[in-house]
This record gives structure tokens, C-alpha cells and sequence, in this order.
């Protein structure tokens, strides 16, 4: 468990969070520029001298101004991804690994040398200095030496925001893999959606310096606060679902969510395996019969739970057994339909709005 | 050699002695104050800083005469080094070597203070997540990436040292063998009636000198910066 509760001032700027979250697994903060996402990493690596407030990382302690408990950056073992990699120019590659890999002081060995270079495909890059490198590599060297120093916790800092879309393509799989294969907690910094839908177990959202909304993404993406922050065409409700077959003729995959199924395109589905999907708000249908003769595909039977104004439509959330989808409706459809809370609908769903990313039950359900 | 004779040999060798051992005397406290002042703040600071400076504007026989009242025989620092240590300081190369480092350290400190500033403090965090202690981090990220302006402020305050004068002279006199450098030796020649030719001799050693030692620092500075990679 990660156990953080912070409070800190800085001119009229003020920090207030606390959240926890289970560990290991993947907690995303996620916010706009500003919201005090970076400031909350830097205290919790210790780089800021915490005001007041409390850091617990299962059994230890890190901070705790009330008891005047307060581990300095370089014990805390908090290995930190910085947005610009901060490589050391005057090191090799190799050399810029080991840096942190040589002060572990005895630390046991989560992961080795020769694995991390396998993991992050470095081998070819070990001689070379850091001036010479990509964006992309640069980071995966970053990556890897944050690693290297056998971190009790890993800290990424929207270590994509400094690459373009390719770039980001070629460091997002390792993250994954990191997630999947290594027992390290994470916390990732991010003020992209996507990022966040592919490889968060738990998510804080901050506006303002303050917690607007935490839990699992299924929960948090049902959130109306998420949407002053990732605005309303991408608002929309995020599923785990387990895949109950695969078409390898066509790709398209067959996921049971709630009580009922999606068909739906998903690249390294697995049948048995879990699919994480977010259905864009915008993308539902809802009907209050049974549709017949569409070309719509996904249809979920449901129950509506709540309506709520926002704009000039209605964001209707829909109860599918165990799941909920959000759906955007024109305030003129919700009164012609005369839908209310309590009234059972069918949410048709396009099947190219939706994007489908493996999620290891393992780690989903951490 | 024809062209030196004993008189410039000596002051030869003394102004290096002397420059080298400024040098020496005033690295560490250099980097240590720059530091101080780039990487700190604390009450004081801006006095400090001063402070550090004042060698610049103050007319060089002033310090030498401070330096006179502090660590002269007499004075209260110059007795304690004398009755306990026996270091005499007066009329000595090492006192020279003091002025000289007295009179060259803001030069060095200004440029310790610029190449400190060139490092990146994100560089310094990084290395602390990683694990690394106050002193591992200067001593393998801060130092190694401010050492083209260390050297750069070496070379420089060692070029300058070989002719330090006025604090020199007010300090230590002007003794051949002990504390007659090369400025000092080019005052004695052209004080003299038939020193014309010696006084040519010095003055084109003196610039030759400074423009060596202000080359090599250059030349020196851009091959270790390409060794850091950056």
C-alpha cells in the first residue's frame, strides 16, 4: 500500500492530496499543466523539502512531519524518470547505468544488468554518450538506470511528453512490459488519457492542487470532474473485460463486459486474457427497445442510473451488470425518449470507436 | 641560454613559484566559496560576496598593507604562525604566493561561479534519486561537469599571478631570489641607469607568458568540454 498525504504552500499556489493505492501497480496522476502533479513526485522523491504530511510505502516510512520522520532523496530509493531523462553527459550509456546500480548499498537485486538491457533493447547503445542519442533512447536509458538502482518505487514524470507519437510507440511497450513482469510500484505522472488508459491500476485525478477524483479507471473515468480536464469529446467510460474468443480471420475479439459481450478489433488479445476498453461517451446510442436491423454491432441491455446536464446534452450512465458506460445524449432526446433513472435501455456501440489494450489480470487485479 | 640571463632566470622562476603556489592556495577555497554563493542562500551572502571582490577595486597596496597588518610579524595572525609554527610569511616566496592569491582570487571565483552555474542542478537531483550523498555528487556529477571553468580560472589566475606587483611589493618587499618576480624585476631594471635592455628582456617574457598561459586555458577548456560530451 502507498499510503500519501501532502500538504504544501508555495505563494498562492497549495497542494492538498491524499490517496492510496495499492501496491505493486501502476498509480497515474493525471491533470493539466499546472496542477501540481510535478511538485507531488518531487516530494515524494524527497528533491522538495516537504511543509507538512505523511509518505508510506508499505512498511516504510518516508515522511512524517508529525514525528519529524523525514528520509532524504538519496535513501529513499525512489527511482525517478525525469520528462527530460537528465542523463549524465559526461558518462557512457553503460556508465550512466551503473551510476545507480553501484550505490544501492546492498539493496536486494530486483532486476539485473543483463536483464534491463534486454528489456529496454539497449545493447546496441551501451558505448555511446548521451549527446548522441534519440529522444526515445535517451529515455529507455533513463528508464533503465532509474531500474538499475533497484528502486522500492518508481517515479516516471510524463517521461512521453518530450516524444512524438512514434517515439512514444516505442517507449510505451516497455512500460507495459515493466508493469507486467516487475513487482515495482509506479507512479506516473500524465496529463494524457491514453497513457494512463494503457497503463494504470489505480488513477488520482488533480485539479488545482486537490484530489478531484481517485479509484480504479473504470470508476474515475465515470467522473464528471474528468471532463474539464480531458474535455468533452474524449469523457467516456472505461471497461475491463475478459475475452471470451478471437476471430484471428478478422482480429476482432469477443469481451464479456458486465452481462453482456463486445465485439470489438483488439491487437494481442488472448482468449481468458483482460481487455481494457474505454467506450467515448459520444459513441453510445441508447435505445429504449431492442434495436433490429442496425449495422451497430454492440448493443448492452442496461439499467439507467443517473443523468447529469452538462452542456447542452446529458451524460446518462448506464448500469451493464457490474460495468457502467457513459453515454452523451441531446437534452432534447432524454425528453423525447423520456429516459430516467431506473429505465432499462440498450447502449449500441460503434465497434471502430472503441480501442482495445491487453491488461494482464494479474496486475488489473492487484 | 643567451638570451636570459641569471636576473631573468630567477625572476623567472620565482613568478612561476609564486603563481603556481597562489594557484595552489586559492583552488579549494575558490570552489568552495563559489558554491557558497551559487548553490546557497543564507544571510551574509551578499556581504560575502563582496567581500570576495574587493581585491578588484581595492588599489593592490592596500591589500598588501592589510595583509601587512594582519600577518605581518607583528600582527596578530602573522605572530601566532611565527611563534607556533615558524612559518614567517614576510619577505618570503610563500608570502608572496599569499598576496598573489589574495589578488587573483575573484577572478577565480567568478569563473567557478560561472561554470557552476552552467551545471544543471536537474543533473544533481538525478544522481540523489539514485542514491548518491552530497559529496559522491560533487565529486562525480558537479565537479567533473564545472572542471573546463575550474581549469579555465586556473590557468587564468595563474597567468595573472605571475605578475602580480603592487600587493607583492607593499607585502614582502622586494628581495632578488625571494620575492623578486618578474614585474618586480622589471621596477629594479628600470629603476637602475643601464637596465634598458634587461627591463625589454622581462617586459617581452611577461607578455609572452600571459599569452601562453591565456591559449593553453582556451585550447584546454574546449578539449575537456568535448570530453564531457557536451
Amino acid at each position: 500500500m502507498l499510503d500519501v498525504s501532502l500538504r504544501q504552500q508555495r505563494g498562492d499556489f497549495t497542494l492538498d492530496v491524499a490517496f492510496q493505492a495499492p501496491t505493486p501497480g501502476v498509480v497515474a496522476l493525471f491533470g493539466r499543466s499546472g496542477c501540481g502533479k510535478t511538485t507531488l513526485v518531487n516530494l515524494i522523491a524527497g528533491l522538495l523539502p516537504a511543509q507538512q504530511g505523511r509518505i508510506q510505502l508499505d512498511a516504510e516510512c518516508w515522511l512524517d512531519t508529525d514525528s519529524h520522520v523525514n528520509v532524504v532523496a538519496e535513501q529513499r530509493r525512489a527511482g525517478y524518470v525525469f520528462q527530460d531523462a537528465r542523463l549524465f553527459p559526461h558518462y557512457s550509456v553503460q556508465g550512466n547505468l551503473r551510476y545507480g546500480a553501484r550505490r544501492t548499498r546492498g539493496a536486494r537485486e530486483l532486476i539485473s544488468f543483463d536483464d534491463v538491457v534486454a528489456l529496454l533493447g539497449l545493447a546496441p547503445l551501451l558505448d555511446r554518450r548521451p549527446g548522441t542519442l534519440s529522444g526515445g533512447e535517451k529515455q529507455r536509458v533513463a528508464l533503465g538506470r532509474a531500474l538499475l538502482a533497484q528502486p522500492r518505487l518508481l517515479l516516471l514524470d510524463e517521461p512521453l511528453s518530450s516524444l512524438d507519437a512514434a517515439r512514444r510507440e516505442e517507449v510505451l511497450p516497455y512500460l507495459e512490459q515493466l508493469r507486467d513482469h516487475c513487482a515495482i510500484p509506479m507512479i506516473l505522472v500524465s496529463h494524457q488519457f491514453d497513457e494512463v488508459l494503457r497503463l494504470a491500476t489505480h488513477v488520482v485525478v488533480l485539479d488545482a492542487g486537490q484530489v478531484v477524483a481517485q479509484g480504479d479507471i473504470s470508476a474515475v473515468s465515470l467522473t464528471p470532474a474528468l471532463r474539464a480536464i480531458v474535455g468533452p469529446e474524449a469523457l467516456g467510460a472505461v471497461v475491463d473485460g475478459r475475452v471470451a474468443g478471437v476471430d484471428a480471420a478478422t482480429g476482432l475479439a469477443d469481451i464479456a463486459v458486465g452481462t453482456g459481450q463486445l465485439r470489438i478489433p483488439c491487437a494481442g488479445a488472448t482468449p481468458g486474457g483482460l481487455m481494457r476498453v474505454q467506450l467515448l461517451a459520444r459513441d453510445i446510442i441508447l435505445a429504449t427497445q431492442e434495436p433490429q436491423g442496425l449495422s451497430v454491432r454492440n448493443q448492452l441491455r442496461g439499467i439507467i442510473q443517473s443523468i447529469v446536464a452538462d452542456g447542452d446534452s446529458d451524460l446518462i450512465k448506464v448500469d451493464i451488470g457490474g460495468a457502467c458506460v457513459l453515454a452523451r445524449i441531446t437534452r432534447a432526446a432524454t425528453q423525447e425518449l423520456h429516459l430516467a433513472p431506473g429505465l432499462s435501455v440498450w447502449a449500441l456501440i460503434k465497434a471502430v470507436s472503441t480501442r482495445g489494450h491487453a491488461f494482464p489480470a494479474r496486475v488489473a487485479t492487484a | 641560454m643567451t638570451f636570459l640571463g641569471d636576473t631573468e632566470l630567477s625572476a623567472l622562476r620565482l613568478s612561476l613559484a609564486v603563481a603556481t603556489r597562489s594557484v595552489g592556495f586559492s583552488l579549494l577555497p575558490a570552489i568552495a566559496i563559489a558554491w557558497l554563493l551559487t548553490r546557497r542562500r543564507f544571510p551574509g551572502r551578499t556581504l560575502l560576496d563582496a567581500f570576495v571582490h574587493l581585491p578588484l577595486v581595492l588599489p593592490p597596496v592596500v591589500v598588501g598593507y592589510l595583509l601587512l597588518l594582519l600577518l605581518g610579524a607583528r600582527g596578530p595572525i602573522g605572530q601566532l604562525l611565527n611563534d607556533y609554527l615558524g612559518i614567517r610569511l614576510v619577505f618570503s616566496t610563500t608570502g608572496a604566493a599569499l598576496a598573489t592569491a589574495v589578488m587573483s582570487f575573484p577572478l577565480m571565483v567568478r569563473a567557478m561561479r560561472l561554470a557552476l552555474e552552467g551545471v544543471d542542478t536537474g543533473l544533481e537531483q538525478a544522481a540523489r534519486t539514485l542514491g548518491a550523498g552530497p559529496w559522491d555528487r560533487f565529486l562525480t556529477i558537479t565537479l567533473p561537469l564545472m572542471l573546463p571553468g575550474v581549469l579555465a580560472g586556473a590557468v587564468t589566475a595563474f597567468a595573472a599571478g605571475l605578475g602580480e606587483f603592487g600587493a607583492v611589493i607593499t607585502f614582502v618587499s622586494n628581495i632578488p631570489g625571494e620575492t623578486r618576480t618578474l614585474p618586480l624585476a622589471l621596477y629594479s631594471a628600470l629603476q637602475s641607469p643601464d637596465g634598458d635592455a634587461l627591463a625589454a628582456r622581462l617586459a617581452l617574457l611577461s607578455f609572452s607568458l600571459g599569452l601562453g598561459g591565456l591559449m593553453a586555458s582556451e585550447l584546454l577548456a574546449r578539449g575537456l568540454r568535448r570530453w564531457l560530451g557536451r
